[in-house]
């Protein structure tokens, strides 16, 4: 008898068990709670660091690879554990029986309206990064209100992230990245734009990182400023009135920009609580999945039969996310193997 | 501008305020400054709503200018602070409504304080007990004087004779509102609105017809910290402060700059005459300033109170062109005559900001 | 006027719109490297004249970079040309030349 595997999530951590778990002989259905599968990534425009299309990174997973359904639009109300099946509850009444589940949930993004003091929501011109991207994939008509052509871009790190004050002093390691990425393609579009990064540490772990980061001051004269936003208001005109801390001049900054990006971070899936509720699971402090042991084997959970892929435990880019699902596979594969005997 | 953005905001900080049965603690030196603004107060809530206020003569000073100047020891002024809840609770009243902010944020500080370290408070039923044989509870509700008067802001806007709005054009007045710093930037849930877009007295501007003037430094304190312009040397730190919101307001020509603090309308009715000593610049409409004006004054324009009798004589910058604005008649003869008629002399006039007289 | 005993404060603020940065613009047109500069402060660290003045080549760099050109020219006049900034900067800035640049352009 083939086992099922039932995976919690359409975007490319779920897309990527649920290829690998197919080639390897199981039966996988996954379970999208959007209309389209890819998660976040279907709806970025070019991602770092070779700044390929987000949709050629998605051509990456045929569907017709995946045995087994990929079902969307789905909504669960509730997940037993019974003699080792996992019974799965849809809101439609449908029931979905599975051997083992692995959660590839991903995760959220900050709200950004909790940083009062930016603006978000209240001045015109305050948008966030995923707002942007939405912007280069021509899902957005207009970048600022007044349709003019921005000459000033200012893009605040650090937005929800490492700051106690919203409740999350962890880094999401993807954000700064993201900033040096849209600063460039920012600079492409405008090329007569002034762009600033305003930063605390830039975190370049990656790959190719750091030479992006001098590309974009050598070659694209983006302008780096360390120091925190303090406070935004509007100006007349409608541009946005930025007060900074320039920390290496030790002095404090005030320039007007056209724009204002946001760099948001993660945080964890909304259904991570519930998951924790359905299946006892445990959350870390910021309520990400925590697996016992998240160095040697960061795809187990406390819980046998239920494994983690992807954003779900800790913020992660790309390559991380598609390494952590393979890793996934191979548990389950243990776990399946174990039981065998 | 997002309006909706901002009504989000005020709805996550809403405050509960008495709406009846206020113990009302004067400011020290509110009288100086603003002579009617107190007596207004206590004539619109008792007269105009019918509300009953107690205004006791037996209270002090609540000691904050010396706890912020560092003369006054904080078990000191948690004491004094006990015994004018004493007084509050000996008078049958358990909402306490101080009129000055830096009073109210004092009050905050110190219940939290009480409520964080009980020992405090053990310790302060003693002091009290000893010192004078007093005790005192905690009050039921703290507001501010502002809160209140924003409370019934509605029911001020119905019975008003005018409102903020230009007779002649129709064009709703721009208004600049200034909050004291201690009134939401300690505990921005104790203000309504919060800390970063307060809504107490932008509530007000709105239901009686003005218009708010956002601008880059509204956030900005207007200097007037004991410690900052107690000493003479330091005082030019607080003109600048003052110095700089004017700069940042100027392009939106505001008609008049409301505020609820004592010390906020003092500084910026009095800098624009130093600052036009100073660099001989003015902010207002041909050489006069913007007027500058409490929030009881407002009310009582409003309701059709007489400038002279809210004490609005006594402002450096004169208020006369925000009265015609509005088409408030008044009587220019009256301005500089006692209460029975005797003329008062009239103050020199500055060389280069303009005034009425 | 008014002999008050105190008067107006100067803003500290490094005021980005109002100030001049063609300076600036003009510097790193003549030695792009400069744009490379993270502001780690290796050159000051091991700057010769550093210990003894007021010397303090990162900081140049920024303040230049903001359009702060008071005092400029006169802390850079201590620079020796000793080289030791060049020897030490992880990112390949030509150091040297951007203070020899920065000086020629202050001239005007």
């Amino acid at each position: 008898m083939e086992e099922r595997i039932a995976i919690i999530g359409g975007g490319i951590a779920g897309l990527e068990t649920a290829s690998q778990l197919s080639k390897k002989g199981f039966d996988v259905v996954v379970l999208e709670k959007k209309q389209i599968t890819g998660g976040h990534v279907e709806q970025w425009h070019q991602v770092f660091p070779d700044f390929r299309d987000a949709s050629e990174v998605l051509k990456n997973w045929n569907q017709h690879e995946i045995s087994g359904q990929i079902k969307i639009g789905i909504d669960i109300t509730n997940i037993n554990k019974t003699n080792g099946l996992f019974q799965i509850e849809l809101r439609d009444g449908e029931q979905i029986t599975a051997n083992a589940v692995v959660i590839a949930s991903g995760f959220d993004l900050f709200d950004a309206h909790k940083k009062e003091e930016y603006g978000y929501g209240i001045y015109d011109n305050v948008i966030t990064s995923a707002e942007l991207e939405s912007f280069f994939n021509r899902k957005r008509e207009y970048l600022i209100k007044s349709g003019k052509t921005p000459q000033r871009i200012g893009i605040i790190h650090c937005v929800g992230s490492r700051d106690e004050k919203v409740g999350n002093p962890y880094c999401s390691k993807v954000c700064c990245i993201t900033g040096v990425k849209q600063a460039i393609e920012l600079k492409e579009i405008y090329p007569q734009a002034e762009v600033f990064c305003f930063y605390m540490d830039l975190r370049m772990f990656g790959l190719n990182y750091e030479d992006i980061y001098k590309e974009a001051q050598e070659k694209y004269g983006i302008q780096f400023i360390r120091g925190r936003l303090s406070e935004t208001s509007e100006l007349q005109d409608g541009t946005v009135l930025l007060k900074v801390e320039d920390t290496l001049a030790g002095k404090p900054l005030k320039l007007s920009v056209d724009l204002v990006v946001l760099l948001v971070g993660m945080v964890k899936g909304s259904v991570n609580n519930e998951l924790k509720k359905w299946l006892g699971i445990e959350l870390d402090l910021f309520g990400f999945i925590k697996p016992p042991d998240a160095i040697l084997q960061p795809n187990v959970t406390n819980v046998p039969g239920v494994f983690l892929a992807g954003a779900c435990s800790s913020p992660k880019n790309i390559g991380d996310t598609v390494n952590d699902a393979r890793s996934a596979v191979l548990a389950v594969e243990k776990y399946f193997n174990h039981l065998k005997g | 501008m997002i309006a909706e953005g901002k009504k989000r905001i005020w709805k996550d900080y809403q405050k509960e305020i008495a709406d009846d049965r206020y113990y009302y603690a004067r400011s020290c030196v509110r009288q100086n400054f603003f002579p009617g603004s107190e007596a207004a107060f206590l004539k619109i809530l008792r007269e105009e709503l019918g509300k009953n206020v107690f205004d006791d003569p037996a209270h002090t000073s609540c000691t904050g200018i010396g706890y912020h100047a560092d003369v006054v020891p904080l078990e000191t002024t948690m004491t004094v602070i006990a015994r004018q809840f004493a007084l509050m609770t000996e008078a049958g009243y358990q909402n306490f409504v101080p009129s000055c902010i830096t009073s109210f944020g004092l009050y905050s500080e110190i219940i939290e304080t009480w409520h964080h370290f009980p020992e405090t408070l053990e310790k302060t039923r003693k002091y009290l007990k000893q010192a004078t044989g007093r005790e005192f509870e905690i009050p039921d509700n703290l507001a501010h004087a502002s809160d209140v008067i924003y409370k019934f802001r509605k029911e001020i806007g119905e019975k008003g004779k005018y409102r903020l709005v230009n007779h002649n054009t129709g064009e709703p007045l721009k208004i600049v509102e200034h909050i004291g710093c201690h009134y939401s930037k300690m505990f921005p849930h104790k203000g309504v609105g919060g800390a970063e877009y307060p809504y107490v007295l932008v509530g007000m501007i709105e239901e009686w017809g003005g218009e708010v003037v956002d601008y880059p430094e509204r956030r900005h304190c207007c200097g007037f910290g004991f410690r900052q312009y107690a000493v003479k040397a330091n005082r030019g730190y607080s003109l600048s402060c003052s110095h700089k919101k004017f700069e940042s307001m100027e392009p939106y020509h505001p008609d008049a700059i409301l505020t609820n603090c004592p010390g906020c309308p003092y500084f910026f009715d009095r800098w624009q005459y130093a600052i036009s000593e100073l660099e001989g610049k003015t902010y207002g409409e041909n050489g006069f300033g913007i007027p500058v004006l409490t929030y009881e004054e407002m009310a009582g324009i409003v309701l059709g109170y007489d400038p002279w009798e809210l004490g609005m004589q006594l402002h450096q910058v004169s208020v006369e062109p925000f009265l015609e604005k509005i088409g408030f008649p008044y009587d220019p003869e009256q301005k500089y005559k006692g209460k029975y008629g005797q003329d008062l002399g009239k103050p020199k006039v500055p060389e280069f900001l303009k005034v009425c007289c | 006027m008014a002999g008050w005993g105190y008067s107006l404060n100067k803003d500290r603020q490094i005021d980005f719109d109002a100030n001049d940065r063609s300076v600036y613009f003009r510097v790193i047109g003549l030695e792009p490297s400069l744009g490379k500069c993270i502001s780690c402060g290796s050159c000051s660290a091991t700057c010769s004249s550093a210990v003894f003045t007021d010397l303090d080549i990162r900081k140049i760099f920024v303040l230049l970079s903001r359009g702060e050109l008071r005092d400029l020219k006169k802390h850079l006049d201590d620079c020796m040309l000793c080289g030791k900034c060049i020897l030490v900067c992880p990112r390949g800035v030509n150091t040297r030349n951007v203070i020899l640049t920065i000086r020629k352009e202050l001239e005007y």
